[in-house]
């Protein structure tokens, strides 16, 4: 059994993977990716630091089970952008994106 | 520290499939190591004794998210996004940022009491996640019940078009700088639209 330190540790590196993504991409599924590795980076932290607990406790797994509902909920309304801004730009670099800020 | 060798195939898989979700030219290919990266998480649930959030993860992640990124790339792909160059400058700050990120987060670990910290074995069963989340947080159960329908409805809706309103938008396009696209190949996108709209 690994100890919770190692789970942190590989969150971490989760998410500064997931961080860089965001910063260098400029291709819009790319940065979706890196949004879900940052979230399943979160979760394993969730599930990891629920298992301190010395009763066993659900409340760790319960959130979790929740974050990833509204991962998935997030995920839809995010590629139906892409599809929207792809029909309009008929691209989907961000850069083209600028006219979404008005 | 470091004593199970599961633990260290696991991890070194995901975040080696991270890295290539990210980096691999091919965004299909990508999408697949974002899966087996999601996968990884899964498996890490499996080893920290949570298989119910790990069933969970599978069949919402792998199941669903996946499939359906893997279907808008299909809708969306063109090659010119292939020579898509993000420049070295921006790459070295983006590994900048990230290793930074690693090294201060890291550094206030190293100095935590975390290291000390010991799992209990007591995990929690699958009655009592389903109770918990059944009772005390019924009110949330609820909310996110609404907030998925409001988001499939708003994906759906974004996601529709009106015949005639593409051809118009098409007509538009034909006549600006990108017109490119032959006539051809927009009778089966409408088709593959609707499909990756859900």
């Amino acid at each position: 059994m690994a100890e919770i330190l190692d789970y942190t540790i590989v969150s971490i590196i989760l998410l500064a993977i997931g961080i860089y993504g965001l910063t260098v991409k400029r291709n819009f599924i790319r940065m979706l990716f890196a949004v879900e590795i940052i979230i399943n980076a979160a979760n394993l932290n969730l599930v990891a630091f629920s298992r301190l607990m010395p009763v066993p406790n659900s409340t760790g797994q319960t959130f979790a089970l929740f974050s990833i509902a509204i991962a998935a909920a997030e995920v839809a309304v995010g590629l139906a952008l892409i599809i929207v801004a792809y029909r309009i730009y008929r691209n989907i670099d961000i850069k083209g994106l600028k006219r979404l800020s008005g | 520290m470091m004593s199970d060798p599961y633990f260290i195939a696991v991890s070194v898989i995901t975040v080696a499939s991270a890295i290539i979700a990210l980096e691999f030219r091919e965004l299909i290919y990508g999408a697949i190591a974002l899966a087996i990266t999601l996968l990884g998480i899964a498996m890490f649930f499996v080893l920290l004794d949570a298989t119910f959030v790990a069933m969970f993860q599978i069949t919402v992640y792998v199941g669903a998210v996946v499939v359906l990124i893997i279907f808008t790339i299909m809708l969306v792909r063109r090659e010119a996004w292939l020579k898509l160059d993000e420049g070295g400058r921006r790459r070295v700050m983006g590994a900048v940022i990230a290793l930074a990120v690693i090294g201060l987060v890291g550094a206030l670990l190293a100095g935590s009491s975390i290291a000390r910290w010991q799992a209990s074995e007591n995990t929690p069963t699958l009655i009592q996640i389903g109770e918990e989340m059944l009772t005390y947080y019924s009110p949330a159960f609820i909310a996110l019940a609404f907030t998925l329908a409001a988001s499939v409805i708003g994906a759906l809706v974004l996601a529709k078009v009106e015949r005639g309103k593409e051809r118009e938008m098409e007509n538009e396009k034909e006549g600006g700088v990108e017109g490119t696209e032959g006539a051809g190949s927009e009778k089966g996108r409408g088709a593959e639209m609707e499909e990756g709209g859900r």
